[in-house]
């Protein structure tokens, strides 16, 4: 029944371009549509093996630097002999290396901080994103520094004869969708699988799980690596669509809107980075549009903040998924299985 | 009780230093297959410290855990658990907000196999795999006696019931030796009598059982063996029977002075 509802809300937003004309708010929705896709990745590790990244743009920023660097071609002196470079590569093939590198790196950070948990395992997160922002602000050669990655090439798919743009803005659209139901599908069916039970077994009772014969380690480097993946892609989508890639990508606040997005949503539900995604990624724009004073726009977007967080502490989809099962909101089971529901 | 059965567990002179604390010295015991061996002593005495060094959970300072003659140190608790020796705790330890059903599910872990790709492809072998572990779960809710609660969140279950699917969780692993912590302790006179109802059912199927328990009635009546340990040490070994005249015993309990327990 449920699943009905989520295809025809899926048919719904792919109308989308078919009746709204006005492309500023299209570009509202493809940037909302790319940072959804970022919170889903981030609350895979939150919200279901309950490690929180505050690192997590520095994913996303890899994916975007890494898909530029390929679409563009570069050359780096690594010894003073030694120049390493590449030709440009079609953008589409920059998205799957964006994918692959930001995959090998989530691995590196899963393996490398295995033994850490809450505070230090945040801390890390943060330092490693930190050294990152470093590395793209620095090593000008590879990245431009601060001059940013420009003329950055739209994605194109397919061959010259057939090839499918993504340049115009209805398009890049229903790609964002596309690339957001995929994630939707496989983190649905990563955390409601063996896998997705030992990490939530992690988030519950580490200790217990440990008793119970699960290598809790090998599931939070999957999490970390899955979920990497996911905000590689988002971040390379972010990449040829905006078409500049600068060190500014990194800042500390667009990890903070991703886990805004995913706490007020609800992590550990799967529609919670959504909805979350959708009210404070599309919010601010509605504001800005209302045209009131920006310092006004900001206190609104704080107290809303507050607000959902203060009356909805679990976050918008657990207090509406209680309110219409007339649960209590503290006894609400977040995925009820599906075996007995039948 | 057949005194031939060969040894499964061997405690070889373990110890637990804390800085200049001694939780344990040189503890020694062995537990045969099929056994039901009670591990008693007064508070403090070292019993959970002694479960969590056999069970990985802890290192020792000194000594060494064998088990079917395979020396445990240095392995993880999951490599521990994947060997058969599977631990409840002392506090209820479940998945709070997940239902019993996945509970068990979480438990049947090591059963599974999956890879990503099937997973996420949701390939005919994946779905064959969950349902396998879908059957199993049933199986065991109904052998503990919690079928009717399948459905319902571990955390909304009362007290007793969250102990016993605990213990459903920890068969869940498919052990060949329990290590039970304080299973009813905090329980009332018919939570306990349905505990031990259970434990005796798993004694049965041929599980070796090492019991941790301050319910004496319970140890005295479930236990072929009871070790008993103070300040770190074992200070008696025996049958039930041996146990409860032991002059040594009595005192550990009460404090010197007493003549009858």
């Amino acid at each position: 029944m449920s699943r009905y509802l989520a295809w025809l809300l899926v048919a719904v937003l792919a109308s989308v371009p078919l009746w709204l004309t006005d492309f500023y708010l299209l570009h509202i929705l493809i940037t909302a549509g790319i940072f959804i896709v970022a919170a889903m990745s981030l609350n895979l590790l939150l919200g279901y093996t309950g490690q929180l990244s505050l690192g997590h743009v520095a994913f996303f920023g890899i994916g975007a630097y890494t898909s530029a660097l390929v679409s563009l071609g570069f050359e780096v002196h690594v010894l003073p002999e030694v120049t390493v470079g590449m030709a440009p590569k079609p953008a589409w093939l920059g998205v799957l290396c964006a994918i692959a590198t930001a995959a090998v790196t989530g691995y590196a950070i899963g393996k490398l901080s295995f033994r850490l948990r809450g505070a230090y395992f945040v801390i890390v997160s943060i330092g490693f994103a930190e050294v990152v922002r470093l590395i793209a602000v620095n090593w000008v050669e590879l990245t431009q520094g601060p001059m940013a990655l420009n003329n950055i090439p739209a994605l194109t798919i397919g061959p010259a004869a057939f090839e499918i743009s993504f340049l115009r803005k209805p398009a890049f659209y229903l790609l964002v969708l596309a690339v957001g139901v995929i994630c939707y599908v496989v983190i649905a069916r990563l955390v409601n699988s063996r896998a997705g039970r030992a990490m939530i077994a992690l988030r519950e009772n580490e200790v217990l799980a440990r008793s119970l014969g699960i290598d809790v380690t090998r599931y939070l480097v999957l999490a970390t690596m899955v979920s990497a993946a996911m905000a590689g892609m988002a971040g390379a989508l972010y990449a040829h669509y905006i078409r500049i890639v600068d060190p500014d990508i990194f800042l500390f606040i667009y990890t903070v809107t991703m886990v805004i997005m995913v706490i007020t949503g609800g992590k550990g539900t799967l529609a919670g980075p959504v909805v979350g995604g959708m009210v404070f990624g599309v919010v601010p724009e509605v504001l800005r549009a209302m045209e009131i004073r920006p310092e006004t726009q900001w206190i609104i977007y704080g107290v809303l903040m507050v607000l959902v967080v203060y009356f909805l502490p679990r976050g918008i989809v657990p207090a509406v998924q209680s309110y219409f099962s007339g649960r209590k909101a503290d006894t609400a089971v977040p995925d009820a299985p599906k075996v007995l529901q039948k | 009780m057949s005194v031939q059965a060969e040894t499964i567990l061997s405690v070889d002179r373990i110890a637990a230093h804390f800085g200049g604390l001694i939780a344990l010295s040189d503890m020694s015991f062995d537990v045969r297959n099929g056994e039901i061996v009670g591990l008693i002593g007064p508070n403090g005495a070292g019993k959970t410290t002694a479960f969590n060094i056999i069970t990985g959970f802890q290192r020792p300072s000194s000594g060494e855990v064998r088990y079917r003659s395979q020396a445990l140190t240095g392995m993880k608790p999951h490599e521990i658990a994947r060997l058969g020796l599977v631990r409840t705790f002392q506090r209820t330890s479940v998945f709070q907000e997940r239902s019993v059903f996945q509970n068990v599910l979480t438990g049947l872990h090591c059963s599974g196999r999956s890879r990503l790709w099937d997973t996420i492809l949701q390939s005919g072998r994946e779905k064959a795999s969950e349902r396998e572990l879908e059957n199993a779960a049933h199986e065991i809710l109904h052998f503990v006696g919690l079928e009717q609660r399948a459905g319902e969140q571990a955390g909304a279950l009362s007290y007793g019931e969250q102990r016993l699917l605990g213990i459903a969780l920890a068969l869940a692993v498919k052990p060949t030796m329990l290590l039970l912590d304080e299973p009813v302790s905090g329980m009332n006179h018919s939570e306990t009598a349905r505990a031990i109802k259970l434990v005796e059912k798993i004694s049965a199927s041929g599980m070796t059982i090492l019991l941790v328990e301050h319910d004496m009635q319970m140890v005295m009546q479930v236990c072929s063996r009871i070790v008993v340990l103070n300040y770190g040490r074992i200070i008696a070994e025996g049958t039930p029977l041996e146990i409860q005249n032991n002059p040594e015993v009595i005192r550990a309990y009460l404090g010197q002075g007493k003549k009858r327990a």
